[in-house]
């Protein structure tokens, strides 16, 4: 899978994708692999605050708990309920349909702080490499 | 004519394509089909009957008004009795058990339950007393608790104990609760505890029930507790150590003397996991290397019986300054050598269970200890003799992580394995199709790609023998045939079952055709 | 040794494959001042007959030949001799938890029937596995509570097992849990006035019990009502699992604890038992201890497996909604087996029996002088007695007859100082309760 180049992207594998002041964000193809089969996501409701760093919800596969982390700070305006019922889309479509809240962003100024595509790639490409060696 | 008496056998290459000559252990057997007992069931049908009413049949309507259940529980079985005995006779069968075979599961201790204990359990004035009847009514059970105290306050060399705790993670949260209550009346019960990252999962679970945050240690190479970064490490916010020991690799912590040391020089404490003594018992005794409080499984160690996930019982044993603490009951000596349960002790950290513990548990391993005597010395020499004997005809054959001794567990990794895309859970799940339970895989989280052997004292030579020959066997699968070990097991009567789907769309529990959905509960 | 399958020559064979003389190499990784050199002083070792000996004059010297009127948390009922013939085999008895799913089946099929049958009695959508017993089942459905809630008050009724509070209290205290009691009234039942004027939105749950201690059917709906629009959830706790045979299951509760004792395990002085816990199905992920699913295998096979695993604290850790791991599956299993057998007319026939035989059995005392009913709430097969004088005194009377009397509310209540709890199960006889009355009317006829 290519990683979306307008997105910006952490080291802990989530992305995020600004339009107007608004973040939509998500986890990377790379972090969905990892987890495996996804059979639970755990989302704030609309309201919540999000810290930059901090985790804000967990995925779950079934072995395994994974923490999702905020790129960025801010307000969550929405979460997906579609998770709720077909938490497999997080598996499938990781970068688009199976996106997992959406933030008014409270400093657009800690984006300069994440990757782009490029960067991420070059950054997943270095931990497979570290994985097989 | 007299042809037609000739049968053909069956295709016997598509037979041994998935099972190997090798197998020497077990063989496929045909077992019965069953449902669920709620598919049985039929209106009218009975499978027990109770002796007449004596006295006025009461008026339930009138008793019981609004709150009365007119038509009996909804959808509760109807079946006669014999339905019942093959339903439960026939999902038995489905199990695999100690009594079939080795269990080789790690820091489980799954040794043989014997018969013994579940007979004296059952005798009538064990298995019918009431925990509130008259203690002059009592005083057998109540000296069944004291020996059993004694026995264990030996083995262990403390100086106290509660046989409260229902389970070892009961007993785990009893232990820092001690703790607590020793630190408060000191003016500080402290903030963290601190726990190795090899520890069993209810280590930090309980540490946070028990108010206190877990700092992960990193273990060093040898899954051992590094002492010189520990020194740093303990500071005045440190309650306790939570230590187990031999460490769930099998190995013992030599400076655990040490350990207790630091600790106590700050003010703190030294909780044992005591899941692992069935590498001690006789040989060494955790208070007198320092520990101030440890539990006891008396699931594992003393041989009560795992009964597909309980009961269990967690005894902990505790040093002098705890004492005053302990959990409500506690058993008394009054003159005349009289027994007694006292339950008004003003530093108690109050109950963490009804009555006084799981005492049809506590009678086995009464029953187990009193069998060995000081003989059970012995046990944990064959337990550690076993678990050396695989290791050594192991090794080269799958990855050995560590090089220092192992007791009565020994860890392997899947590194050789994986280079052929097989992992431990493959392999475990091939070691069905040998006649055997898988060991524990995956366990502790410190080995990637763990394979956790512990055979126990209650293998034969030629069981570990069988047992050694199944994983050299599917090891050399693994090399030269690794789609049969990724696909195993192949002889079951259920394959690989689907958790993912059962994780999404969770049924929990049966429901009659026509209240059935196709949403999910 | 007989436990140990090894004759001396194998160990020498093992000893030598791993390039050691004696066993006592084998533990050098213990420091040498610790290892012990003496063996321990237990006593033993003892042959199978003398451990049955042992036992049996254990047993002769507690209450073999009593007839008892004790309940309070723990109840005498008909077992049968199936339920045994079950549990003994040993692909049950030596079987572990069914982590590994595919030769497991018989654990977890039966485990997913015990937790219909749990559902189908309390009325709820889901229950697990099992917990440790009644009182620790209660416990972690009110930190259950306080976890769905995120609030930190809550009221428990006084009417409430005094040991199920304990235990309460000691897990509470460390949670920052903050615990009030809520009064009974005049009738035996909750204050629920009381009840009502505590409630802010601050309150996690009220528990209440019902039958309650004092053997009073407390008024669920009611009290559920009053909690509407507060967000406190309604946690209840039974302690006596054969009345939900003749008694509406708390529906209106959001999670219901119980003990499942009376099914099928002897009282055994205290253990072990099979707790209970069951709630309403979107409160699962809160819900501790284990669950199983039903699930195809690959090639469409209805089976069985553990699942909802990320809660538990194998895998959840720090962050698990329990610490519990090993539960009391064959304690359930005896529960299941003994379920099945009873099945939906005996149950029913087992509730009443208990029902009519208290009936009578209060008929037979409030005929004596001094005897009165105390509380006027409907009870099940538990109901509570004031005496006209300490109810110690009358029962080290009543022993004489070797009869066991009443559990002693003053102990826990000081304001019922001559209050007794009688219970009165399906395995009383008539004679047994008129022997009762018949001793007790003596006792009392008799000067101070």
């Amino acid at each position: 899978m290519t990683y979306p180049v307008g997105y910006k992207y952490t080291k802990q594998h989530e992305w995020i994708d600004v339009k107007d002041g608004l973040g939509t964000i998500g986890i990377t193809d790379y972090a969905q692999h990892e987890l495996g089969d996804v059979v639970f996501v755990e989302l704030p409701k609309p309201g919540a605050k999000v810290q930059a760093g901090k985790s804000f919800g967990t995925v779950e596969s079934v072995k395994a708990v994974s923490e999702i982390y905020a790129p960025v700070s801010g307000e969550v305006t929405e979460a997906n309920g579609d998770l709720e019922a077909t938490p497999e889309k997080l598996n499938s479509d990781p970068h688009n349909s199976a996106w997992l809240i959406r933030i008014k962003i409270d400093d657009q100024g800690e984006l300069s702080k994440l990757m782009d595509g490029k960067a991420y790639e070059a950054f997943i490409a270095e931990k497979n490499k570290e994985a097989s060696a | 004519m007299i042809d037609s008496y000739k049968t053909e056998p069956a295709a016997k290459a598509d037979r041994d394509e998935r099972l190997s000559d090798h197998i020497k252990k077990a063989s496929r057997n045909v077992s019965q089909n069953e449902g669920l007992i709620f598919e049985k069931s039929s209106h009218g049908k009975r499978a027990f009957e109770l002796p007449p009413l004596d006295v006025p049949a009461a008026d339930s309507a009138d008793l019981l008004g609004s709150d009365y259940r007119e038509d009996g529980v909804s959808g509760f079985p109807e079946v006669s009795e014999i339905e019942v005995l093959r339903h439960f006779t026939r999902l038995s069968t489905w199990n695999y058990a100690i009594d079939l075979g080795m269990y080789p599961l790690g820091s489980c201790t799954m040794k043989y339950n014997p018969r013994v204990n579940e007979f004296v359990a059952r005798l009538d004035g064990i298995a019918t007393e009431h925990p509130y009847q008259p203690q002059d009514l009592s005083q057998g059970c109540l000296r069944i608790i004291k020996l059993l105290e004694e026995c264990l306050l030996e083995i262990t060399g403390m100086d106290s104990i509660t046989l409260q705790p229902a389970a070892g993670a009961q007993g785990e949260l009893t232990g820092l609760l001690l703790i607590r209550a020793y630190l408060e009346k000191q003016g500080n019960p402290r903030k963290k505890v601190l726990i190795p990252d090899s520890a069993h999962g209810t280590n930090p679970a309980t540490a946070v029930i028990a108010g206190y945050q877990v700092e992960n240690i990193r273990s060093e190479s040898h899954g051992q507790i590094d002492v010189d970064k520990l020194r740093d490490l303990v500071t005045e916010d440190v309650a306790a150590l939570m230590i187990t020991n031999p460490s769930t690799l099998g190995i013992f912590e030599p400076r655990i003397a040490e350990i207790a040391d630091i600790l106590h020089k700050r003010g703190a404490l030294l909780y044992m996991d005591g899941a692992n003594m069935n590498a001690l018992a006789g040989i060494t005794r955790p208070g007198d290397m320092g520990v101030d409080v440890m539990h006891l499984n008396l699931h594992k160690t003393f041989s009560t019986p795992h009964g597909g996930g309980g009961p269990g019982a967690g005894p902990v044993a505790m040093k002098k300054i705890l004492e005053p603490f302990r959990p409500v009951p506690v058993l008394v000596e009054k003159d005349g050598g009289h027994l007694a349960l006292e339950s008004v002790r003003p530093e108690a950290i109050g109950r963490v269970k009804a009555f006084a513990g799981n005492f049809g548990v506590l009678v086995r391993a009464l029953a187990y200890i009193l069998a060995y005597g000081p003989g059970i010395r012995q046990a944990t020499e064959d337990a550690v003799l076993n678990a050396t004997y695989i290791r050594k005809k192991l090794e080269g054959v799958f990855d050995l992580p560590y090089s220092l001794p192992s007791m009565h567990e020994v860890v392997f990794s899947d590194a050789i394995q994986k280079r052929n895309g097989v992992n431990t859970m493959d392999i475990a799940k091939r070691l069905i199709d040998y006649g055997f339970h898988p060991y524990t895989t995956a366990f502790p989280l410190i080995v990637p790609g763990a394979l956790m052997i512990e055979p126990t004292e209650s293998e034969s030579k030629e069981e570990c023998d069988l047992f050694i020959d199944a994983m050299k066997a599917i090891a050399q699968e693994a090399a030269t045939n690794p789609q049969i070990v990724k696909t195993a097991p192949h002889s079951t009567r259920v394959g690989r079952l689907d958790e993912v789907g059962a994780a999404r769309k969770p049924i929990l529990r049966w429901k009659p055709p026509s209240a059935r959905s196709e949403a999910a509960d | 040794m007989r436990y140990l399958p090894k004759s001396p020559a194998e160990r020498e064979e093992m000893l030598a494959a791993v390039s050691t003389k004696s066993v006592d190499q084998l533990f050098l990784s213990v420091p040498e001042q610790y290892r012990l050199k003496e063996p321990l002083n237990l006593p033993g070792p003892f042959s199978e007959a003398e451990i049955i000996k042992y036992f049996k004059e254990r047993a002769s010297e507690n209450s073999l030949g009593y007839t008892s009127f004790l309940g309070a948390g723990v109840y005498n009922h008909l077992r049968s001799v199936i339920t045994d013939t079950i549990i003994q085999r040993g692909e049950f008895l030596t079987s572990y938890t069914p982590y590994q799913a595919e030769i497991t089946q018989g654990t977890l099929q039966s485990i997913f029937e015990f937790q219909t049958l749990m559902c189908q009695l309390t009325g709820q959508e889901v229950a697990n596995a099992s917990m440790y017993d009644g009182s620790t089942a209660t416990t972690e459905a009110v930190l259950m509570a306080e976890r769905l809630t995120g609030r930190r008050r809550v009221l428990v009724a006084r009417s409430v097992h005094p040991e199920y509070r304990a235990v309460l209290r000691t897990y509470a205290k460390n949670s920052g849990l903050s615990v009030e009691e809520v009064p009974f009234q005049a009738d035996g039942s909750v204050d629920a006035r009381a009840l009502q004027s505590s409630l802010k939105d601050d309150v996690a749950a009220v528990l209440l019990q019902s039958p309650n201690f004092f053997g009073a059917i407390e008024p669920v709906e009611e009290v559920a009502k009053a909690l509407r629009g507060a967000g406190a959830l309604l946690v209840v706790s039974i302690t006596e699992a054969v009345s939900l045979g003749i008694l509406k299951p708390p529906s209106a509760a959001d999670i219901v604890a119980m003990e499942g004792q009376s099914f099928g395990l002897p009282p055994s002085y205290g253990g072990p038992y099979a707790g209970v816990i069951a709630s309403r199905g979107k409160y699962v992920r809160q819900m501790p201890g284990r669950l199983v699913g039903q699930t195809t295998d690959v090639d469409g096979r209805r089976g069985f497996v553990l699942t909802l695993a990320t809660r538990e604290q194998h895998i959840r850790r720090e962050k698990a909604t329990s610490n519990i791991c090993t539960n009391q599956a064959l304690c359930a299993l005896a529960a299941t087996v003994h379920l099945c057998l009873l099945g939906k007319e005996g149950l029913r026939e087992m509730a009443h029996q208990n029902l009519s035989k208290a009936r009578f059995a209060l008929t037979e005392l409030e005929k004596i002088p001094g005897v009165r009913r105390a509380f006027k709430a409907p009870f099940f097969n538990e109901f509570t007695v004031e005496l006209p004088r300490s109810v110690k005194l009358v029962n080290a009377q009543l022993l004489r007859s070797k009869i066991i009397g009443p559990f002693v509310l003053g102990r826990d209540y000081p304001e019922l100082s001559k209050h007794a709890l009688v219970c009165v199960t399906e395995t009383i006889t008539r004679e047994e309760i008129e022997k009762f009355a018949g001793v007790l009317r003596a006792v009392l006829e008799q000067p101070v």
